[in-house]
């Protein structure tokens, strides 16, 4: 169980407050205008990567048209300017977290850099033979190679906690994992297949009574729930800029700051020195310790412009419509003939995994797409979580703000066109 | 259905898709190979007895999409008694047939297997339908192979 708070607003499905109006969100997204096959889109395949809001993409010309210039270097107007909406963005991303100071927040390509510059940077140097990582059953391949190659790397254990057939964390099992050889653990907050919302708070708790740090992996969770690392009181914390509304390339790693301080830099090179002589280089303080190089200057100004969107609506009201959307997409669905959910855990947020039995996913998502309906179809690169559910892959609708109930309406009528083709 | 989408889930490939023929493994085959489409995850196992220069028995295992599932039962039918140099030639003539616009393929020699020819507007389904043919052609290259789409 998650702790109410940990959603947005642990809200029944009821009629989303009248301050939150997908219709007037919906026109943020020019994209959502389109047909597709010569229908209306129906984009559901948000868990993948979300569309972005006109101010994002407006942000992104004016940076290019006026700002452009790099950044904690030049002495001119333009490089002043992108360097103070760079760091304005940073103090937006530590508020967004409600982490205790701008420098535990790096910017990094996304997720999958977070998790590869935590291994590297903080594990590497804790994790020595016959130790152990502990990560879960539901967790992306960005959660699971990187540890996997530290492990080889070290002679460590990766150890993987189970999961029940409604896809929700065995806790019990979780905790009797965490050893006195465990040096790390690393979680999702949210699943990328099954919309799990895993009790964060608790597994930190575990963990930290016995000294043991946690990453979350937030790449699902920044985009549907209210996040506080502070009261999660996790070690790292990560979230991807693309699904969060906001342009590819750029991402976040959380990082208390004293862990930050007592590791290593990831990559050398510019930005992340104090001194370089040919005899010993002097490390940057935090954060640029860990941003080598000319970072991605206008997709960090672009994510700065999505948050600042995301703040602007109602986050009540737009908790409530999400819930109710994927409440009421799970009834609708579950009503289909052949058709099995995958993923039924009790605190749940955007995705709907779904088989349907004698039809591949592949052929499902086809079928949708001449429908102007996108899915995901596949493993979700979660491999290892489709073999504990004996599937090779499954259908994915996954969700955002701006979806609709005359989606979810489209989606059911689309999935019985593909039970008509496939008596 | 959207006509591109009959075109692309005919009958005959709905019928191999229910009950795949020659599926199973292959007891006494001397070639065998994995093929793996990264894309989906899917996985197919074709299993040949070569006789000399002829494919006498082929059989296919796995899981995949109709298109995938239909394509290998189908290739497994047209195979069988080929030599290899038969089976080359029908692997080149499949390919052109999913993947040309003009330059139409032998349609003779591939018979049946023209009904693929519904996969060229759904490009991205070329590979579904091609994982077996190219498992198959690792089995032939190698006593034991590993093929991929990718």
């Amino acid at each position: 169980m998650t702790r109410p708070g940990d959603l947005l607003a642990a809200a029944p499905a009821r009629k989303a407050p009248a301050a939150f109006d997908v219709e007037r969100v919906r026109a943020d997204f020019p994209i959502l205008r389109q047909t597709v096959f010569g229908k209306p889109l129906v984009y559901l395949d948000n868990a993948a990567t979300a569309q972005k809001p006109r101010a994002v993409i407006d942000t992104l010309t004016r940076f290019y048209e006026v700002d452009n210039a790099n950044i904690h270097r030049g002495l001119h107007q333009l490089s002043e300017r992108s360097t103070a909406a760079y760091e304005e963005t940073r103090a937006k991303v530590r508020r967004f977290l409600n982490a205790a100071e701008d420098r535990e927040i790096v910017f990094v390509r996304g997720t999958t850099e977070a998790i590869n510059l935590a291994a590297s940077s903080y594990a590497r140097p804790h994790v020595g033979r016959d130790d152990e990582v502990l990560i879960t059953t539901m967790e992306h391949h960005s959660n699971i190679v990187p540890w996997q190659m530290l492990c080889e790397e070290k002679g460590a254990r990766l150890r993987v906690a189970p999961i029940n057939d409604d896809g929700e964390l065995l806790l019990d099992e979780f905790e009797a994992l965490l050893g006195p050889r465990t040096r790390i653990v690393s979680v999702a907050h949210v699943s990328n297949a099954l919309g799990t919302v895993n009790p964060i708070r608790r597994i930190v708790e575990m963990a930290h009574r016995r000294n043991i740090p946690v990453l979350v992996d937030g790449a699902q969770a920044a985009p549907h729930l209210k996040i506080d690392v502070r009261d999660l009181d996790c070690d790292f914390y990560t979230l991807s800029g693309h699904k969060l509304f906001g342009p590819t390339g750029i991402g976040v790693l959380y990082g208390k700051a004293a862990l930050l301080e007592a590791m290593p830099p990831y990559q050398g090179g510019g930005d992340m020195i104090a001194s370089v002589t040919f005899e010993k280089t002097i490390y940057n303080r935090l954060p640029h310790k860990f941003e080598a190089g000319t970072p991605h200057i206008a997709g960090v100004i672009g994510l700065g412009a999505a948050i600042d969107y995301l703040e602007s609506i109602d986050p009540e009201g737009r908790a409530a419509h999400e819930q109710a959307l994927l409440e009421h997409a799970t009834r609708r669905l579950a009503e289909l003939p052949r058709l099995r959910i995958v993923g039924r855990a009790k605190e749940k947020t955007g995705v709907l995994s779904f088989v349907i039995e004698g039809i591949h996913p592949h052929d499902i998502g086809t079928i949708l797409d001449r429908e102007g309906i996108a899915i995901r179809a596949g493993h979700h690169c979660a491999q290892p979580l489709m073999d504990r559910f004996g599937v090779p892959a499954t259908a994915r609708a996954s969700f955002a703000l701006y979806n609709t109930r005359e989606e979810v309406g489209a989606l059911e009528s689309g999935i019985r066109k593909v039970l008509g083709v496939f008596r | 259905m959207a006509s591109d989408l009959g075109d692309l889930y005919q009958e005959v490939i709905l019928d191999h898709n229910r009950q795949p023929r020659n599926f199973g493994d292959l007891p006494g085959a001397n070639r065998r190979a994995e093929g793996f489409n990264p894309l989906c995850g899917d996985r197919v196992t074709v299993s040949l007895t070569l006789e000399g220069d002829v494919l006498k028995d082929i059989r296919f295992q796995g899981s995949g999409c109709a298109i995938s599932k239909a394509s290998a039962s189908m290739m497994t039918e047209t195979m069988k008694g080929r030599t290899r140099a038969q089976a080359e030639r029908l692997f080149q003539e499949f390919h052109r047939l999913l993947t040309e616009d003009s330059g139409a393929p032998d349609a003779a020699s591939l018979g049946k297997l023209v009904v693929f020819s519904g996969v060229r507007e759904f490009p991205i389904r070329v590979k579904c339908a091609t994982l077996a043919w190219h498992t198959l052609r690792a089995a032939l290259d190698s006593a034991h192979g590993i093929a991929s789409t990718e």
